[in-house]
């Protein structure tokens, strides 16, 4: 459904002796198959944005190719537009307009008729939970209506590949797990591919079959999350100890199968190759040893995980060292 | 899909968002009204020293008032359109199969057909005032008043998906139009100022164009400076279009 082979954008940014060329995407390549829902995965400014923009014609690339649907995004524009349907993070509709005009004129651009443009509107006001929101106006929308309209608008046409750049990014909680309800169903029901940007793990997580990881404008990694995280060594135990002068020998009986264990005052942590093997016999051990334990956890490895072990950085690291080459503000340029 | 079917998507949905807040139609122009009613009747002992043809203070004014209307008018639509930007609109649009330019043409038809009420609202006002003209010549200001303010429409809207500011867009209106407004002789004839600044007033295409309607009021089809003055605003249009146009087509606008 996707495919593109090393997409390049390069941005000019400052003037005279500040004037530097910024790589915003740098030798992209990726695959998305039919039917597949692919989360694109990384911090603010590792360039998200500026490949989706590549991929929905917005934008054209500097250098590589990417064909969308079948189509040559930078020869056959037109027809890929067709086949897409986009939803960005900034929104799609006038504040002060009617949902339901914005709605059906959307889709009479991309040539439905009048008719075929309203009903197909209604049956996704009602699919999207919208009912009675059609002469709404955006700006009396809450956020979640309001980004379900985005939604809508980027259905219209009945697209077989969806983009959703940042769906959710300020969505309260219940709003956000909506939506995720929503965008499951868009494959489900609906058939489609679905391509979509976060910087949100538990979000990549919960609706990606496959995740692919950009950081710096290079694909660090593309598979599925269970995939990613067992690369990441393990399991982590978290123990957390009654009395101090138990600190040292819990570690010591950690560290006889665990990896990297460290001491935090009371906690103990160590990663294991699988925590629900291993952790009955520590804690035979640690009884028959005499350590009394306040507490034990066990997590399974986050994608946050795995992005410090691809980079180096965790995921919020890398935001707060990103900042000043944000994509995000390198769009309008 | 045809083109026209698309311009006239957008032209519609423009027009509905107007019509919702017709308000805008009536403020776009109270300047000029403010200046038919306040400066006019000082024209009034004036007009005759002019020697522009014509006694009638209202028969000079209200073709300067209308280009006036044509271009500032049509210069702030851009504004409207910083704020569709803003919200996502334009790049909502911009992801549909629908030509680019016709997302422009649609709404320089809003800005057109706008100003159209606009100018019979100004004429009408100017005629109880006290305006006198022919009115096929009433006809042809109008109709190269459109085609200027279509011009001045397109550059705007281009201006505004390039500065993306209403910050930045103000003060270049501003300064733009200042001189514009001084040269063009909308208010008094630039005939009755010193060479040097006749000379000046030379260079500013949109003087012709207030000469041209100015003219055609007074019912002298046939004279150069309708002929010239038609001519600018064509080829301002043209400018205007096909800078918006460009603007609209660019790939990462």
């Amino acid at each position: 459904m996707i495919e593109a082979r090393g997409l390049v954008q390069t941005f000019h940014t400052g003037r005279g002796k500040n004037a530097k060329e910024v790589r915003a995407v740098d030798g992209v390549d990726l695959d998305v198959a039919e039917g597949e829902v692919v989360g694109f995965l990384g911090p603010n400014g590792a360039g998200k944005t500026t490949t989706l923009r590549m991929l929905t014609t917005l934008l054209r690339p500097t250098a590589g190719t990417a064909t969308v649907a079948g189509y040559d995004v930078v020869r056959e524009p037109v027809q890929v537009r067709r086949s897409i349907g986009y939803v960005s993070q900034v929104g799609s509709t006038f504040s002060g307009a009617y949902a339901g005009d914005e709605v059906v004129d959307h889709g009479m651009l991309y040539g439905m008729s009048r008719a075929d443009a309203v009903r197909r509107g209604q049956e996704l006001f009602e699919r999207l939970q919208l009912d009675g929101l059609w002469t709404r106006q955006p700006k009396n929308m809450s956020g979640g209506q309001k980004r379900r309209l985005d939604v809508v608008m980027g259905l219209i046409h009945d697209p077989t590949l969806v983009f959703l750049d940042e769906p959710t990014t300020g969505l309260d909680p219940q709003a956000r797990a909506n939506l995720w309800d929503h965008i499951g169903d868009l494959r489900a029901r609906h058939g489609a591919t679905v391509f979509l940007t976060t910087h949100y793990l538990d979000e990549a997580d919960a609706l990606a079959d496959r995740i692919l990881i950009i950081d710096q404008g290079r694909i660090v990694a593309a598979d599925t999350a269970d995939n990613l995280k067992a690369q990441v060594a393990g399991d982590l135990v978290d123990l957390e100890v009654a009395a101090d002068d138990q600190v040292g020998l819990a570690a010591a009986k950690l560290g006889a199968i665990a990896d990297g264990v460290e001491t935090d005052g009371h906690h103990v942590r160590g990663r294991v190759g699988r925590a629900g093997r291993v952790v009955p016999g520590l804690l035979r051990e640690l009884d028959a040893a005499g350590v009394t334990l306040d507490s034990i956890e066990v997590a399974r490895p986050t994608l946050d995980d795995v992005f410090l072990t691809l980079t180096g950085r965790s995921l919020r690291d890398a935001e707060a060292g990103s900042e000043k080459d944000d994509d995000k503000e390198q769009v309008p340029a | 899909m045809s083109f026209t079917r698309e311009s006239t998507i957008v032209f519609r949905r423009q027009i509905r968002m107007n019509l919702r807040n017709p308000a805008w139609v009536l403020i776009g122009i109270m300047q000029p009204v403010l200046y038919l009613v306040l400066f006019g009747p000082l024209l009034e002992p004036l007009v005759s020293s002019f020697g522009t043809g014509t006694d009638n203070a209202y028969t000079f004014l209200v073709p300067g008032l209308l280009v006036q209307l044509g271009m500032f008018g049509a210069f702030f639509a851009g504004f409207g359109l910083i704020g569709e930007w803003r919200e996502g609109v334009i790049e909502a649009e911009r992801v549909t199969p629908a030509n680019r330019s016709a997302l422009l043409v649609g709404r320089l038809m809003r800005d057109v057909s706008q100003l159209f009420v606009q100018a019979v609202i100004l004429v009408a006002l100017g005629y109880v005032m006290g305006l006198r003209g022919s009115f096929g010549g009433i006809v042809l200001g109008i109709l190269i008043t459109l085609i200027i303010g279509a011009a001045c429409a397109a550059a705007s809207n281009a201006l505004a998906l390039t500065t993306k500011s209403e910050d930045v867009m103000a003060p270049i209106i501003n300064i733009v139009m200042m001189p514009v407004l001084l040269l063009s002789g909308i208010l008094l004839p630039m005939t009755i100022g010193p060479e040097w600044l006749q000379n000046v007033s030379d260079l500013m295409p949109f003087k012709y164009v207030v000469d041209a309607v100015r003219d055609s009021f007074s019912g002298s089809f046939g004279t150069s400076s309708v002929l010239w003055g038609t001519v600018w605003a064509v080829v301002l249009a043209v400018l205007g279009t096909w800078w918006g146009t460009a603007t609209f087509r660019k790939e990462n606008a």
